[in-house]
C-alpha cells in the first residue's frame, strides 16, 4: 500500500484506506442502556474494537446516562448534566455507531438481521438485547386516552424525558399521587413533596417496601415516610384515573377519591421482551439465556434487565453489569469459558431520606434460623439479621447501616461471624474486636457498580494514591451509582493508616515539577534555565522528565525569555511541532492568519488555489472568523504555507487567537465605533503571544454583540462618545460566562494597553491550562482592578514591559520552519497504514 | 495477542539512527507491522506499534518521558518498559530496538 505513506489517492479525500475490505464481525447491541453501553466499554477495553465493527440502537436519542441517578435529578439535586455516562462524541471517539433516537422492531435470525423504525437493515454476526424494562401501567379505568396514550399528568418513572416531564409539572401542579410504595414511588413521592406539592402514596400491600422488608421494618419506615408530611394509604388499589384532558384524580377500591394534577405510576416494571417474542426467541418472564447470556439463537445474547437467568430477572444495576463483563469475556475470546452464575442482590439505598441496606431473605424460613431484631421505632432503626448454619442469609438496615459493610461481606463471601452475634448489628464499646473495614477480606466488593473490591483500594494506596479522589481516579470506585463512597473512604482512610494528604500537586503548574508557578519562575530566573531539560535536570524529583509537563513549561519559558528561549522540539505537544492542529484522523488543518476576519479578493484566491493543489478535503469556515483548511498531511505543510505566503493564525496553540469583529461604524447603521480596525490592531500587535490556554477576543462596535464580545477571554464593546468597554474572563464554550467589566477607556489605544496588561497579568498568574473564565474568578475582579488600573502592587510598568519582550519577540513559525525545517523529522508522516476514523468528506 | 504471549522474531534493519532525530519519533513499516521508532533525548531507542489501540492515533506524534509514551490524541499514556498502558487503555505491543554501526534494528 503505498497511498498512506507515500502517495495520496486519487480524489479529495482523506486518508485512510478505502480499497482494504473490513474484515471485522459485525457487532450489533440493541439498547443503549446501562447494561448495553456497559457491555460496549467492556468489549473496548478488551480490544474489541479491532476486531468487531459495533453499532448501537437506542430509541431514546440520549448517550448513555446513569438511570439510577434520575431520582436526585427528580429531586434536584443533581443536574441532568452531571448523569451523562457516555456522550454522543464518546461513541463517535471510539468508532462505534450509535443509532439514537431509533427502535428496533424485529430481528430477522434466519438472515441475520435487524430492522429499525426508520427502514434500517442491519446485519450482524452477534446480537446483544439489552432493552431493559419499561413502567407498568396496571389496567385503571381512565389511565389512557382513547389514542392508547397515558393521560396527561399522568407519568411513569423510567426515563430522563419522564423526569423531565415531571420537572416541569412540578412548576404548574400543587397535588401529586404516586402509586406504588416500592423504592421508585418512594422516591419520587420524596422528591415531589420536595418541591412543594402535597403526595398521597398508594400501595396496594400492606407494607411498603414489601419486597425487600418485613412487616414491622416496612412500619417504621411508613412513619419515617409520613413524618416528611407525605400521606400513605396502605392496602388498597387504585382502580380509576379520573380527568378527560388532564388527570384530576384517582378513585381507591373503597370509593375513596384522591384530587391530583400529577399522577405517578410507579407499580412496578416489566421487562421490553416483545421484540424477542415477535422474533421467535424464547420468553418467559424475561428473554431467557444460558450461563453464557445466550437465548436459544445461537447468535443472539440477551443482557441487564431484559434477561432471564436461572428463572431471576434482576432490577438492579449491579447484575447488568456482571452480565456485560461475562458476555464481553466470550465475544472477544478474553475468556471464552466465562460463565455467569447469578448474583447475589444486596441492596443499599436512601430512601425518601431513609438509609436502607438490603440483602438475602428478611424473616427466618427455617425453624433453626437464628433470627436477631433490633428495633428502635421512636429513632426510626431497625436491624436484623437471618442466620442459617453459621453463616449470614439475611440482612435489613433501616435508618442506620453504619455495618454495612462487614455484612454484605459476609452475605456475599460467608466470612466467619463473631459469637457473639449483636456484634454484626452494633459496635460494643468493650474493647474487643469490632468487625469492620479491617476484617473484610481483601477480595471483598465493595464498589459493586465498578466492580472494585478492597483489595484494588488498598493496592491504589499502596500504590501512591494518597487521597480518597486519586483513589477513585485511579479504580473508578465509586463512580457509579455513589453509594459505596463513604465505605471507600473508610477503606482509603484504614489502608493509608491516617496518612492521608490534601493532593499537593493540585497547586503546582505542572504535574512534574513540585512547585507552584511563582516560585517555578523565581527557580528558573535563579537558576537560569533556558530550555525544558534544564528545567527538568535542575528542579524536578531525581532530575527525571515528564511528559506531562513539556507543554506547560515550554509556554512558560517562551514568556519568560522570549528570544532567549532554547527550544527543543520534544518538549512541545504535536500541534507547536509543527504549528498545525492535529485531527481525528491523524491528518492536521492550516488556519492562515486574518486578521480581525478581514479578507481580500486576493489572500481568498490564493487559499483557493492552495486548497486545490493539495487537494484539502473540507474548507470551512471557523468560529473564529478565519478559513480552516482540514485534512492536510503533516509533509504537505511547509510547501502549503510557502505557497499560501500567509502567517500563522495560530488555531492550534495555547496563545492568543484571534479577533472577532463586527462591521462597526464603517458600515453598520448602529456602529459607535471603529470596531473591525481596532480588531485588526489589537491581532496585529499580540499575535503569536503564548500564554497558559487559548485566548480569544472579540470587538463590537455597539453593545448589540455581533461578535459575541461578551463571552470573551478579553471583550471590547463601543458604548458611544469615543467610549470603549473592556471585558474580561467571558466564555462560550462548555462553560458559559459573561465577562466582567474591567474598565470603561476612552481611546482605542487604552483598550491595546489595558487588553495587554491582562493578558500578561493572566500569562504570569495562571494555572496551565487555566482559562480566563476560571482565572478571573479565582483572583476576584476587586483584585484585578486594583492591580492593573490603580497599580497597587507596583508591577504595570514590569507588566507592559514584559508583553512587550514578547511581542518583539515574535516570529512566524510557518516562514521559519517552511524555508528550513527545525529538525530534520519535523515534517516526516507518521500517519500509520491502518485506517483512521473517517472525517467525512463534503 | 498478549503481551507475554511467545513469538519468534527476526531482526530487521530499518534505516538508520540518523533519520529518527534526538526526542522525535518515525514510522517504519517492518516485516509487515507498522512500527513507531522514538529516540530520547537521553540517546535511548524505543519501538511500538503504530497506532494507538484507542482509536488509532499516530503514536510516533506523541509525547515521551523516560517512562511513557503519550498519544497525541486523547493522551493515553503507554510505558516503554511494557507496552502497558497508565491510564487505562488497552495495552501496546513494543519491540526490542537497537543501534549496530549505525543502523536502526527493530526485532519483529
Ligand atoms: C428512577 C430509577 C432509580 C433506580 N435506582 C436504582 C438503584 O439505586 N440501584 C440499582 O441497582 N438500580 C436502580 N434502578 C434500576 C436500574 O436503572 C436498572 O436496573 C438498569 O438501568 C437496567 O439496565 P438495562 O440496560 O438492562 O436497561 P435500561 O437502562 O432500561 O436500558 C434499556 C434501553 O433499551 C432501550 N430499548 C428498549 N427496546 C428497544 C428497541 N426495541 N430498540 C432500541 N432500543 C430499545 C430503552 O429505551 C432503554 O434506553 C433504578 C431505575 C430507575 C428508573
Ligand atoms: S455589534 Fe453593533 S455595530 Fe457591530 S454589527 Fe452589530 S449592530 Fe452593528
Ligand atoms: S471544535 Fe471544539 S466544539 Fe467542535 S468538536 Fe472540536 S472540541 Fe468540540
Ligand atoms: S487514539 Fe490514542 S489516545 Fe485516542
Amino acid at each position: 500500500m503505498t497511498a498512506i505513506l507515500g502517495g495520496r489517492l486519487t480524489g479529495a479525500t482523506t486518508l485512510h484506506l478505502e480499497d482494504e475490505p473490513d474484515t471485522r464481525g459485525r457487532l450489533v447491541v440493541v439498547g443503549n442502556g446501562m447494561a448495553g453501553a456497559r457491555f460496549v466499554e467492556e468489549v473496548l477495553e478488551r480490544g474489541g474494537g479491532e476486531q468487531f465493527r459495533i453499532t448501537v440502537f437506542g430509541d431514546e436519542p440520549h448517550g448513555n446516562y446513569n438511570r439510577i441517578m434520575l431520582s436526585p435529578v427528580l429531586a434536584g439535586e443533581s443536574h441532568e448534566d452531571d448523569i451523562v455516562l457516555n456522550s454522543h462524541d464518546w461513541y463517535a471517539d471510539n468508532g462505534v455507531d450509535l443509532r439514537a433516537g431509533v427502535r428496533v422492531e424485529r430481528i430477522d435470525t434466519a438472515a441475520k438481521q435487524v430492522h429499525a423504525a426508520d427502514g434500517s437493515v442491519t446485519g450482524y454476526d452477534h446480537l446483544v438485547l439489552a432493552t431493559g424494562s419499561y413502567s407498568f401501567i396496571p389496567p385503571m379505568t381512565g389511565v389512557r386516552t382513547d389514542g392508547g396514550e397515558l393521560l396527561p399528568g399522568v407519568y411513569g418513572f423510567r426515563t430522563i424525558d419522564e423526569t423531565r416531564a415531571m420537572l416541569a409539572a412540578t412548576g404548574r401542579c400543587t397535588r401529586a399521587v404516586v402509586m406504588g410504595g416500592g423504592l421508585l414511588g418512594l422516591e419520587a413521592a420524596r422528591a415531589l413533596q420536595g418541591h412543594g406539592l402535597q403526595v398521597d402514596l398508594v400501595h396496594a400491600m400492606p407494607w411498603l417496601m414489601n419486597a425487600q422488608l418485613d412487616a414491622e421494618a416496612g412500619a417504621i419506615l411508613r412513619k419515617s415516610v409520613e413524618s416528611l408530611g407525605i400521606t400513605v394509604h396502605l392496602d388498597v388499589l387504585a382502580t380509576e384515573v379520573l380527568g378527560t384532558d388532564h388527570v384530576e384524580g384517582v378513585v381507591l377500591k373503597d370509593g375513596r377519591r384522591l384530587d391530583c394534577d400529577l399522577l405517578v405510576v410507579a407499580a412496578g416494571v416489566r421487562p421490553h421482551s416483545d421484540l424477542a417474542v415477535r422474533s421467535g426467541l424464547e420468553v418467559q418472564r424475561g428473554i431467557v439465556v444460558d450461563d453464557q447470556l445466550r437465548t436459544d439463537d445461537p447468535d443472539v445474547y440477551a443482557i441487564g434487565e431484559c434477561a432471564q437467568h436461572r428463572g431471576e430477572l434482576y432490577g438492579l444495576v449491579a447484575p447488568a453489569w456482571e452480565h456485560a463483563k461475562v458476555l464481553a469475556d466470550v465475544l472477544t475470546g478474553t475468556d471464552p469459558a466465562a460463565e455467569y452464575h447469578g448474583s447475589r442482590t444486596a441492596t443499599k439505598l436512601k430512601v425518601a431520606g431513609v438509609d436502607v441496606a438490603v440483602m438475602g431473605v428478611s424473616t427466618p424460613e427455617r425453624d433453626d434460623d437464628e433470627f436477631l431484631v433490633i428495633s428502635e421505632p421512636k429513632r426510626g432503626v431497625h436491624l436484623s439479621v437471618v442466620i442459617r448454619d453459621d453463616k449470614l442469609v439475611g440482612a435489613t438496615l433501616l435508618g442506620d447501616t453504619r455495618k454495612v459493610a462487614f455484612l454484605t461481606q459476609a452475605f456475599d463471601r460467608g466470612a466467619p461471624l463473631p459469637e457473639e452475634r449483636i456484634r454484626l448489628l452494633v459496635d460494643l464499646s468493650d474493647g474487643a474486636a469490632e468487625v469492620g473495614v479491617a476484617e473484610m477480606p481483601a477480595d471483598s466488593q465493595v464498589c459493586n457498580c465498578n466492580g472494585v473490591s478492597k483489595g484494588d483500594i488498598c493496592g491504589a494506596v499502596s500504590g501512591g494514591c494518597s487521597n480518597v479522589g486519586e483513589v477513585m481516579d485511579r479504580t473508578r470506585a465509586g463512580k457509579g451509582c455513589g453509594s459505596c463512597k463513604s465505605l471507600v473512604k473508610q477503606i482509603v482512610e484504614w489502608a493509608a493508616d491516617g496518612d492521608l494528604t490534601e493532593d499537593p500537586a493540585a497547586s503546582w503548574y505542572v504535574p512534574g515539577i513540585p512547585m507552584p508557578k511563582p516560585e517555578l519562575m523565581r527557580a528558573i530566573r535563579e537558576h537560569d534555565l533556558r530550555s525544558v531539560s534544564a528545567v527538568f535536570s535542575t528542579l524536578a524529583p531525581d532530575g527525571r522528565d515528564d511528559a506531562k509537563s513539556k507543554m506547560g513549561l515550554t509556554s512558560l519559558l517562551k514568556m519568560i525569555w522570549g528570544h532567549d528561549f532554547v527550544p527543543e522540539k520534544d518538549g512541545e505537544f504535536i500541534n507547536d511541532r509543527v504549528h498545525a492542529n492535529i485531527q481525528r484522523d491523524g491528518t492536521f488543518s492550516v488556519v492562515p492568519q486574518m486578521k480581525g476576519g478581514v479578507t481580500t479578493p486576493a489572500q481568498l484566491r490564493k487559499i483557493a488555489d492552495v486548497a486545490e493543489r493539495y487537494e484539502v478535503p473540507m474548507v470551512k469556515v471557523t468560529g473564529g472568523q478565519r478559513i480552516d483548511l482540514l485534512g492536510v498531511r503533516k509533509e504537505d505543510l511547509p510547501a502549503m504555507w510557502a505557497d499560501l505566503g500567509m502567517p500563522s493564525g495560530y488555531a492550534y496553540g495555547k496563545s492568543f487567537r484571534t479577533v472577532k469583529t463586527c462591521v462597526g461604524s464603517d458600515f453598520c447603521r448602529f456602529g459607535l465605533g471603529d470596531s473591525t480596525q481596532l480588531g485588526i490592531d489589537l491581532e496585529t500587535r499580540f499575535q503569536g503571544i503564548e500564554s497558559p490556554a487559548k485566548m480569544k477576543l472579540a470587538v463590537v462596535g455597539c453593545p448589540r454583540n455581533c461578535a459575541e464580545a461578551y463571552v470573551k477571554d478579553v471583550g471590547v464593546v463601543a458604548v458611544g462618545n469615543g467610549k470603549w468597554e473592556v471585558y474580561v474572563g467571558g466564555a462560550a464554550g462548555a462553560t458559559i460566562r459573561k465577562g466582567d467589566l474591567l474598565a470603561t477607556v476612552d481611546s482605542p489605544e487604552a483598550v491595546i494597553t489595558l487588553a495587554g496588561r491582562f493578558m500578561q497579568y493572566y500569562r504570569e498568574n495562571a494555572n496551565w491550562l487555566e482559562r480566563t473564565y476560571d482565572f478571573v474568578p479565582r483572583i476576584g475582579l476587586e483584585t484585578i482592578k486594583a492591580v492593573l488600573l490603580e497599580d497597587s502592587e507596583g508591577i504595570v510598568a514590569d507588566l507592559d514591559a514584559g508583553m512587550q519582550r514578547s511581542i518583539d519577540a515574535y516570529t512566524d513559525p510557518w516562514g521559519q520552519d517552511a524555508a528550513e525545517p527545525a529538525t530534520p523529522g519535523q515534517f516526516r508522516p507518521s500517519l500509520p497504514l491502518v485506517a483512521l476514523p473517517k472525517v467525512p468528506v463534503r | 495477542m498478549s503481551l507475554t504471549e511467545e513469538r519468534s522474531t527476526t531482526a530487521h534493519v530499518v534505516g538508520s539512527v540518523a533519520e529518527v532525530p534526538p526526542g522525535e519519533g518515525r514510522t517504519f513499516v517492518v516485516g509487515g507491522e507498522q512500527v513507531a521508532v522514538f529516540r530520547l533525548r537521553d540517546g535511548s531507542l524505543h519501538a511500538t506499534q503504530a497506532a494507538c489501540p484507542h482509536a488509532g492515533g499516530p503514536l510516533a506524534d506523541g509525547q515521551t518521558d523516560v517512562d511513557v509514551l503519550v498519544c497525541p490524541l486523547h493522551q493515553y499514556a503507554y510505558r516503554w518498559a511494557d507496552g502497558a498502558s497508565t491510564s487505562g487503555a488497552a495495552p501496546i505491543r513494543v519491540y526490542p530496538v537497537r543501534e549496530e554501526d549505525g543502523a536502526l534494528v527493530v526485532e519483529v
